[in-house]
């Protein structure tokens, strides 16, 4: 343990297990959200290296065809839903309260039931691997693929009661961040004065609640169909099996939203932290989130384009699927123009946000080629597609997640990570993805349909295939150095202090990691970066400095007697009574009766809980 | 979903509005999704020209509409939007603090949507012995799926209703603070709004 500790550290995660199960603390909360994402994301990266393995040479044999299709359904849907989104609902949970100036989100119980339902939701998707078989149809599920002709195991089942599980998670946690955010900001601190990040969770969170029930309806439907023997997908009785593209899509598309815009609005935060400036154009920025949001709605048919939809529909969603760029490229200039003329120290946060800008405009370009018809139904299921998917996702959403990890780590936990081994793993990370997927866009060009097990030595791919197999390991190995860095630091890193990179926003007014309560006084915000307003003046803005401090910190020694949420049992019983439900439906029926018990048991327990 | 009533008394939110009622249009808002997804896969199933081309769908959604009751429908649908009136008359009692009529009209509201309810149960099994089960075709799909969907709000509602009677009696809802009759309430005219778009395109069209 570090000797040289000046400040006092606050005792916010101290407690034995039993009090991390039944914490109500948003900041507890983003821990266990942290570890398990990224305990999901290890998993769906193992998934992908060896995804890669086999793909290295032609007519390699190492991977069954049949476990390969479950490698890539597993590994895109534990990415997406057990690792992207809820790594970004842990930056909601630890900054968002922070950042506006309140003491815990607005509902904490709910804020724990959703992260139990995610685990068990996470577990339970998983559980399918020793249960006769993961699924196997590719992330999105296409009808027929998932009728029970095709899938006579329970694998399609995990997946979509996995999913509406998760689904359920999502939506309460969103609900409740949309609450925080529009009741539970500090005095002064109007939208207009918000960080960028929180503009972005709450366009996120209303993403979310609009978007996940059509997928709910969908996976309903799909149930519908295994279970009571509907046709809503099968055409055998009618039904259409483009129904269900459409209602993945009106999902999905917006889905790929709610996956960037926890990072771009990171990514806001951290630029003008290491610019020395305030962010270029914030109105615009955070409009244009809003824009990318609402035409979200409105592009899902460009993943149909070759369903035949017609020529009036392609062109149609076209038009809006080039018309999301505008909003995206403003914010990409906004972002230049941030750094622009700004005293830039790069680093490692800064780094990653960089990175993430490149990376994603590339992502970005391939995505209004593929908004074109024509090109499009070139490369269809191609690798083009799995290039451009991941330069957006990996490159955009995970560059920027990481600026996020490396640039909060020390207010989460009060100790820096190491620089020099988080350059390294930047380095790493960078010529590893670009090794990784750089070479699929050609692959793609060339014809190479995504989701093949192997492929002939004649076809012209072997060199391609292989450095992206070396790119993808040094991926793997550049998450290594992370996790050996995260560790080691966790255990002696250097003490952070209240504010290691000269912060503008609320968090970084308090020690790390935050005390319990957050804040003994409620702060008065009066400016975009009070905390600079409050260490610099109101230079940055012309402001005069007259005002009182922005924010008030902790510095007493005695305890502040603030009134926290009691901790409770009953969100995790909850979680669990809904899961063990699910499992009823798939293994046997007396799970179904365990499970309604425990749940409706819970939850009368849970409103005959006293509040606070 | 109960939280510190302490807390919020304490500490005025910045829009003024009770964090509870934000947090219940919000999920209404996400509600709204659900029910147009279903209206619109109805929709869609009904003008499915795929079915038709391939021999199935063709005049399956007139047969099945052509089985509806109608005048038992139209009955059902006048006593749940009437619950409606009971329900607003239920809060303006908790309001005035006249308990007891508040709670006769919570049971009203409760009765009403039983009567609704029941309606439904009987056009479910008549259309059962009449062989029109989910998986006969695409209309019974359909229309099971988004009225049974509806059903269950509907029950989902009256079980909260009653929840909300029994807190009466153990003392809630006595004071100024009738947050839990106005979140039921606030539910139960969703529901009952979305009952008017499913009646009219799946009766009346």
């Amino acid at each position: 343990m570090a000797t040289t500790t000046v400040s006092v550290r606050p005792n916010t995660y101290a407690g034995t297990a039993w009090s991390w199960i039944t914490t109500v603390d948003h900041k507890r909360i983003a821990v266990l959200y942290f570890v398990t994402s990224l305990a999901f994301f290890a998993l769906g990266g193992a998934e992908a290296l060896l995804i890669r393995l086999q793909l290295s040479r032609p007519e390699l044999d190492l991977v069954h065809p049949d476990r390969f299709a479950e490698l890539f359904t597993m590994h895109g849907t534990t990415m997406v839903f057990l690792a992207l989104m809820p790594l970004s609902a842990a930056f909601f949970n630890l900054l968002v309260p922070l950042m506006i100036g309140a003491r815990d989100v607005a509902f904490p119980r709910l804020n724990a039931l959703s992260y139990w339902v995610y685990l068990f939701g996470g577990i339970f998707l998983n559980i399918s691997f020793i249960a006769g078989g993961a699924p196997a149809m590719g992330w999105f599920g296409y009808a027929p693929l998932t009728a029970t002709e095709f899938a006579d195991t329970h694998a399609v089942d995990f997946w979509a009661f996995g999913l509406q599980i998760l689904g359920v998670s999502s939506i309460l946690a969103s609900i409740n961040f949309i609450v925080t955010i529009i009741n539970m900001r500090a005095p002064g601190m109007t939208f207009n004065r918000m960080p960028m990040f929180v503009w972005m969770t709450l366009i996120t969170g209303f993403l979310i609640i609009f978007a996940f029930p059509v997928i709910t309806i969908g996976l309903v439907l799909l149930l519908f169909d295994r279970y009571l023997g509907t046709s809503f997908f099968l055409y055998q009785g009618g039904g259409d099996p483009v129904l269900w593209q459409h209602l993945f899509w009106v999902f999905g598309h917006p889905e790929v939203y709610i996956l960037i815009l926890p990072a771009m609005g990171i990514v806001s935060d951290v630029l003008p932290t290491f610019s020395r400036k305030p962010l270029f154009g914030y109105a615009v920025v955070a409009y244009s989130g809003a824009a990318i949001a609402l035409v979200g709605f409105g592009v899902w048919t460009h993943h149909m384009f070759t369903v035949g939809l017609g020529p009036v529909a392609d062109t149609a969603f076209a038009i809006s699927t080039m018309a999301v760029a505008v909003p995206t490229g403003v914010k990409i200039f906004n972002w230049i123009a941030t750094l622009w003329g700004g005293s830039i120290s790069l680093r490692t946060p800064m780094l990653f946000a960089i990175g993430f800008i490149a990376m994603f405009i590339l992502g970005g370009l391939t995505g209004v080629s593929l908004g074109s018809p024509p090109v499009d139904t070139q490369v269809q299921d191609t690798y083009y597609v799995v290039a451009h998917l991941h330069y957006v996702l990996f490159g955009g959403t995970i560059f920027g997640l990481f600026a996020g990890i490396y640039f909060w780590f020390p207010k989460m936990t009060g100790r820096m990570l190491n620089e020099g081994w988080g350059k390294v793993h930047f380095w790493l990370m960078m010529i590893g993805f670009n090794l990784a997927f750089g070479p699929q866009h050609q692959l793609g060009i060339d014809g190479m349909p995504r989701r093949i097990h192997t492929y002939g030595a004649d076809m012209g791919w072997d060199a391609w295939n292989l450095m992206s197999t070396v790119g993808a390991w040094l991926i793997g190995l550049s998450m290594l150095i992370f996790a050996i860095n995260a560790i080691r630091s966790l255990r002696s890193g250097r003490d952070s202090g209240p504010d290691p990179w000269d912060g503008g926003t609320l968090e970084w007014s308090m020690s790390s990691p935050p005390p319990v309560y957050n804040f003994a006084e409620v702060p008065v915000v009066d400016d975009r970066y009070p905390v600079w307003k409050e260490k610099h003046g109101g230079g940055h803005t012309g402001a005069a400095v007259a005002e009182p401090p922005a924010a008030e910190t902790a510095h007493d020694d005695d305890e502040p007697h603030i009134h926290m949420p009691n901790p409770s049992y009953w969100p995790v019983l909850v979680a669990a009574g809904m899961v063990i439900t699910a499992c009823g439906l798939i293994f046997h029926q007396v799970f179904l009766l365990i499970g309604a018990l425990i749940f409706g048991i819970s939850l009368i327990g849970w409103i005959e809980e006293p509040p606070g | 979903m109960t939280v510190d009533a302490h807390a919020h008394e304490e500490h005025p939110t910045s829009t003024g509005l009770d964090s509870r009622k934000v947090a219940m249009w919000a999920f209404l808002g996400s509600e709204t999704m659900f029910f147009g997804s279903l209206i619109l896969v109805m929709l869609i199933n009904k003008h499915n020209t795929l079915g038709v081309m391939l021999g199935h769908g063709d005049h399956t959604f007139e047969a099945g509409q052509g089985m509806l009751d109608l005048v038992l429908t139209s009955f059902t649908t006048f006593v749940l939007l009437t619950s409606s009136l009971a329900m607003v008359l239920a809060l303006a009692a908790f309001r005035n603090r006249s308990i007891n009529w508040g709670r006769f009209w919570l049971m009203v509201v409760v009765a009403f949507g039983a009567i609704f309810l029941g309606g439904q149960v009987y056009e479910f099994t008549a259309f059962v012995r009449e062989g029109l089960t989910p998986s006969t075709n695409l209309f019974g799909a359909s229309f099971y799926m988004l009225v049974g969907f509806h059903g269950a709000h509907v029950a989902i509602g009256i079980l909260w209703l009653l929840a909300v009677v029994y807190y009466s009696y153990r003392g809630r809802y006595q004071g100024a603070d009738t947050w839990g009759v106005e979140m039921v309430g606030l539910y139960w005219h969703f529901v009952d709004l979305v009952w008017v778009a499913i009646f009219t395109l799946i009766y009346l069209i």
